[in-house]
């Protein structure tokens, strides 16, 4: 049954080939199987079990939607209420949500059934999941070498058929680049297009969660699940969310691509290179037209990403105090000593550093000449883009510099493995969608291609992606050994 | 630009975040890379750019002024380490 797309396993659940508890049974021992993975940090499988007999009662009695009965899994970014919600610190070890982050109740009144809560880099802040106080996990595609990151669980359990789909956040990649090391289709929305109630806050104006899938057809699917307005959520944009699975089979003749210049530089591993050209040359055969553009501010993306994100960090992340919940040191001398020791040993290395230079970037004295010149770049940014999109319809490019890199490889070089979000990072700044899509293997490891559209076009990205994927099949490979 | 060992503990205080003493040097040599990094935004000219802070330039949205959230301070306080009446309780602070 794992081997199957959500749309197959939908139409499975219809036709009364199994139960919905038949396959969520299925799922949860592949879960025990694989544990070595490392990519939950909680299984409900109590929960799951009951949530897939109400499931199966919903499919009988005619009220089920698309989702209904399906297993799938949450990051552990998003409150689940009185599960476990760790954010992948120590900080939130001992957390049990009080409430459902919307994310959390649109899917649970779709009917989807939640197998657990996903493994990530500790409060979304890494490139290779390592940063996680559970420990980091590995990509199935080849053990010793990291998923990505921050949603690292949430790719390597849907590369590995450990849920159907998941639910990840993406705050300068998070989505996009655990999506293309592990081979499957993962899609960061507009800003503003998913609610970001009850998903635990990293850098406000950035965060975005998203689908992971194995299809962009899955996606459309799980995303139509996710998105629309939220009140709770004070940025939540307030516009009717189109029907994602309409538009798949549109035609991409006359479709015009852009491929930012900027984008294939001597950064990118010729393996790569090689790869992405290839899949390029798909959407040619498939009529559209490919043209070169420039996009000159792209190369600050990093330094303005790195000022930007660990400033609204270091203010996002300053409600970790000991006081109300959350990890508490033992036996403080006094208010200072609490707040300061429940801090420094709650949150890992490299939260404390992004705290620490968010906090010195917003100092006084400081502010004008980082904050705000980021913010300016930021500005730059954001207008390559909308000159870019106003002359084709979406940007192509790679997701990642290289495939997946071992586990221990950059850890110890903060600066080395922010350098690994080189094309992902100016997507956030700008607010835009961009989808990652399996698109070959250098050396057995997959190759993601990157999609990039103009605001609210993610119809549009699905559709370029579902159409790809009709005339290749890198979606559709396992893995070895998790067939 | 580089970081002393002395400023690590003054943005670390400012922070309320416990560093040990071990590992002030190590931090000061990461956070002086990542200043490294910032200061290549100096390269592009950016007089008269309007800083952007948030991808939708929207204003903030108004509600009605009505009462939405119901009471929750028992389920809050039940996730909380240390609470007594209804209060938070933390060390004392005033003698």
């Amino acid at each position: 049954m794992h081997t199957k797309t959500l749309l197959e396993l939908a139409q499975g659940l219809r036709s009364g080939d199994f139960s919905s508890v038949e396959l969520t049974r299925s799922f949860l021992n592949r879960i025990k199987q694989y544990q070595n993975l490392n990519a939950y940090i909680t299984v409900t499988e109590e929960a799951a079990l009951q949530n897939a007999e109400a499931a199966d009662a919903r499919l009988a009695n005619g009220t089920a939607e698309m989702l209904t009965g399906i297993p799938i899994a949450q990051k552990d970014i998003f409150c689940t209420l009185g599960v476990k919600t760790t954010c992948g610190s120590k900080m939130l070890d001992n957390f049990t949500a009080p409430y459902n982050a919307t994310v959390v109740e649109k899917l649970n009144q779709a009917g989807a059934v939640m197998l657990g809560k996903l493994n990530m880099d500790e409060f979304a802040m890494g490139s290779s999941n390592e940063t996680s106080y559970y420990g980091a996990v590995k990509n199935p595609w080849n053990i010793n070498t990291v998923p990505g990151g921050s949603s690292g669980g949430s790719a390597a359990a849907v590369a590995a058929r450990l849920a159907v789909c998941a639910t990840g956040t993406d705050t300068g990649g998070s989505i996009r680049q655990p999506a293309a090391l592990c081979g499957i289709t993962g899609l960061k929305p507009t800003y503003g297009r998913v609610s970001r109630y009850g998903m635990i806050a990293y850098a406000s104006s950035l965060d975005q969660g998203g689908p992971m899938n194995r299809s962009a057809e899955d996606a459309a699917i799980l995303l139509q699940a996710m998105a629309g307005f939220d009140e709770k959520d004070s940025t939540s944009v307030d516009l009717p969310v189109p029907n994602y699975r309409a538009g798949l089979n549109n035609s991409l003749a006359g479709l015009k691509i852009g491929l930012p210049k900027e984008f294939f530089g001597e950064g990118l591993n010729g393996g790569m290179a090689a790869t992405l050209e290839t899949a390029i040359n798909e959407f040619s055969k498939l009529g559209a037209e490919i043209k070169e553009i420039s996009m000159p501010a792209l190369k600050l993306a990093i330094p303005a990403y790195y000022v930007i994100a660990p400033a609204e960090c270091s203010a996002n992340l300053s409600r970790f105090d000991g006081v109300r919940y959350g990890y508490r040191c033992e036996n403080p001398v006094d208010l200072t000593d609490l707040y300061t020791r429940s801090r420094g040993e709650g949150f890992g290395k490299e939260v404390k550093r992004r705290i620490l230079i968010g906090t010195y970037a917003l100092s006084a004295g400081y502010y004008d000449a980082y904050y705000i010149k980021a913010q300016k770049i930021r500005r730059l940014i954001s207008d390559d883009f909308k000159n870019a999109l106003s002359e084709v319809d979406v940007l192509m490019g790679p997701v990642t510099p290289t495939t997946a890199f071992g586990i221990g490889e950059k850890i110890d070089n903060p600066i080395e493995m922010y350098l690994s979000d080189i094309y992902t990072i100016a997507i956030n700044l700008a607010g835009v969608p961009a989808l990652s899509v399996p698109a070959g293997f250098v050396a057995g490891m997959p190759v993601g291609l990157q999609i990039i559209g103009n605001y609210f076009a993610e119809d549009k990205l699905l559709n370029i992606a579902h159409q790809y994927q009709q005339v290749t099949d890198w979606h559709l490979h396992t893995p070895k050994g998790f067939e | 630009m580089s970081l002393t060992a002395d400023d690590v503990n003054k943005i670390a205080h400012l922070a309320r975040l416990g560093i040990d003493n071990q590992d002030i040097e190590s931090y000061a040599k990461d956070l002086s890379g990542m200043l490294d990094l910032m200061t290549q935004m100096s390269e592009l000219n950016t007089d008269n750019v309007e800083p952007m802070a948030h991808p939708m330039d929207q204003a903030q949205r108004l509600r009605a002024d009505v009462v939405t959230e119901p009471n929750n301070r028992d389920k809050f306080q039940a996730i909380a380490p240390q609470v007594e009446a209804g209060l938070y309780l933390v060390p004392k602070v005033i003698e």
